[in-house]
């Protein structure tokens, strides 16, 4: 059963999957960090995005013009409520902004199933991708890898956006000192609407990236909302590096938990979760509580 | 509450001064003032299926319900002020454990349901609790929050003892050891709710307004301040979460016996977020609140959900607007209201 194989078929779902919820996870933890706003709405974001992906492709068979098209729409949407209603808030305790987001959540589950309806649906993978691939003697879904490649891309895209951009210091600045960056005559009104429609984009991207493999379905959105908070508080809030270790760490364990326990394997994410909390209360990459 | 306190000052520099009734209220742990208008709520609450039944009484019953649920809730939030985002898997732990008891088990006497639920829910609360207190804030919303899906995870995998996804059906109706009472006639039941209630919130009105209820409210204002004053504030915490915790287990238990069915929706994460919905909504740290908050939700549903198939859109909509514009909840909307008469504004 633990033939190389089966190991190294698994490790390729389990980074794939791992890789695909690090990008969710990447715009929770950034608005988190600069904003202190837990985004009940993310699960949102993705499931839109998903949905705006699928009648994209349904309609001009391009997956890749889907996978621009969809995060636009959905950062637009992200910008409204960012202006419109999240930026009264900020001042408010946390719990607010929370249930802020938690009653924007509650009506997009509706709004997607007033739009498409409650049938189960799935994005045609691009063409040239729906077969599969021979990787060390095994035959691999294509679209799967290329998954992974998408994963990969987008994430050095966004070590390189926050470590050697000035947008990006600037952002590693307010995660650390709202404060001191507006005192230094940044605008951070804007870099907030910034980061929350970058993070709404990237949930949509995330959406029609999955779209192929996961399929869209009533509660996704919650399902998903779920395990990317899960990366974040394994990771450590407010920390991309955070979010790509936790992604692929959760991604990992719940594949295999899966393959191995598939009564268990919600069990074993949370397990997962558990031992690492008690060990730093903080996530892996976290900053310690003061 | 500020218009109190500087009452209270003047009354102490001026003993003669008018706003004496003021200071009353605030040392009194039950004002007198209101003592009445709870017994009067009371009286109607048990006359009044002797009045309407059917409907209304259904509705009735599931605020009540729904309005423990919450108030259990507002002593872990609203005054030891720990923001838990997990409280459903207590309420889906005392529906489960009840559920499984007379469905599985065929035991329904109330004392035995009451007991293992009490039970089961503290000793969960003393896990989660125990884990939940090292951290504050978003941690804590969080860490509860993955813990109530854990529930919820083993509510739809442990299928030979939950039934699963389908839930468990025939929860019977409990039964109480008084000759000529059968809990399976709504009026009945809808009574026996009443009774549950009530007493739980005699006894969480005396908790939140004794020395150790105070505390709480002083670990929530100012927490580093009471560990210097020497209080054990993980201690405080971690009781407060269980007291919450197990009312809300006895919420399930009513809930589960009402519908005489549980499934896994009721232990979603989104039922967590909803029964916050209703302490915010109604305002937390009042305990009263929290119930108006709970019918004002149940309330809205069944009129929305009559009269429009995309009631959840619109239900939303309105939690947006009320968290945009209503500060403290309904409660603060009746203090504004009496403050005005009173003419402080």
């Amino acid at each position: 059963m633990f033939s190389f194989d089966f190991l190294f078929v698994q490790v390729l779902n389990g980074v794939g999957y791992g890789l695909l919820i690090f990008l969710l996870a990447a715009g929770l933890t950034l608005i988190f960090g600069m904003m202190d706003v837990i985004n009940l709405a993310h699960g949102s974001f993705y499931m839109v995005g998903a949905y705006v992906g699928f009648s994209m492709v349904s309609r001009t068979h391009n997956f890749w013009l889907a996978l621009v098209v969809a995060p636009i729409v959905v950062g637009a949407v992200g910008l409204v409520i960012e202006t419109g209603l999240l930026r009264r808030l900020y001042r408010r305790v946390q719990l607010d902004q929370v249930i802020l987001t938690f009653g924007l959540a509650y009506m997009a589950t509706d709004i997607v199933k007033w739009i498409w309806g409650p049938d189960v649906r799935s994005i045609d993978p691009p063409a040239g991708m729906d077969g599969g691939t021979d990787v060390l003697g095994n035959f691999y879904p294509t679209y799967r890898l290329a998954v992974i490649g998408i994963g990969i891309v987008i994430a050095l895209l966004l070590w390189f956006l926050q470590r050697r951009t000035r947008i990006g210091s600037i952002i590693r600045a307010g995660v650390a000192d709202k404060e001191m960056v507006s005192g230094l005559g940044i605008n951070v009104g804007l870099v907030f609407s910034g980061v929350f429609v970058f993070g709404a984009a990237l949930a949509a991207l995330s959406g029609v990236v999955a779209g192929p493999i996961l399929g869209l379905y009533q509660g996704m959105d919650s399902d998903t909302l779920i395990i990317a908070l899960i990366v974040v508080v394994v990771g450590g809030l407010g920390t991309l590096t955070g979010a790509f270790w936790g992604g692929l760490l959760i991604g990992i364990a719940d594949t295999f938990g899966k393959v191995l326990i598939p009564e268990f394997s919600l069990f074993l994410t949370f397990a997962v979760m558990v031992v690492v909390l008690l060990v730093r209360p903080t996530g892996l990459f976290g900053r310690r509580l003061a | 509450m500020a218009d109190a306190v500087q009452g209270s000052i003047g009354h102490l520099a001026e003993p003669t001064a008018p706003e004496a009734p003021v200071l009353e209220d605030i040392r009194k742990p039950w004002p007198a003032r209101i003592r009445p208008g709870y017994l009067a709520i009371l009286i109607v609450l048990l006359v009044f299926p002797f009045i309407s039944t059917g409907y209304p009484l259904t509705v009735l019953t599931e605020v009540l319900i729904f309005g423990l649920f919450a108030m259990s809730l507002d002593v872990i939030l609203g005054y030891a002020g720990m923001p838990s985002f997990g409280h459903a898997a207590f309420f889906g732990l005392g529906a489960y454990g009840t559920a499984v008891l007379a469905a599985k088990l065929g035991q329904s006497n109330l004392a035995v349901t009451l007991s293992v639920t009490l039970a089961l829910t503290a000793v969960l609360a003393l896990i989660i609790g125990a884990l939940a207190i090292r951290t504050s804030g978003v941690y804590f919303l969080m860490i509860t929050l993955a813990f109530a899906q854990m529930v919820y995870a083993a509510a739809t995998k442990w299928t030979p003892l939950t039934g699963g996804s389908n839930g468990l059906p025939g929860v019977r109706r409990p039964t109480i050891f008084i000759p000529g009472i059968e809990t399976t006639d709504p009026k009945a039941f809808y009574l026996f709710v009443v009774v549950v209630f009530a007493l739980s919130f005699f006894v969480l009105h005396r908790l939140v307004n004794s020395p150790f209820g105070r505390s709480l409210v002083g670990i929530r204002e100012n927490e580093v301040r009471m560990r210097a004053m020497g209080y054990g504030v993980q201690r405080y915490k971690l009781a407060a979460f269980v007291v919450g915790a197990m009312f809300g287990g006895v919420a399930g238990l009513l809930w589960a016996t009402f519908n005489s069915f549980i499934s896994p929706p009721d232990v979603y994460w989104t039922q967590s977020g909803t029964v916050l919905l209703m302490v915010l909504l109604g305002g937390s740290g009042t305990l009263v609140g929290p119930v108006l908050g709970a019918a004002f939700f149940q309330v809205l549903e069944l009129v929305l959900s009559s009269k429009t198939e995309h009631w959840q859109i619109v239900l939303g909509a309105v939690f947006v607007i009320f968290i945009m514009f209503v500060r403290r909840g309904l409660m603060g909307i009746w203090a504004q209201f009496l403050s005005l008469r009173r003419g402080h504004a």
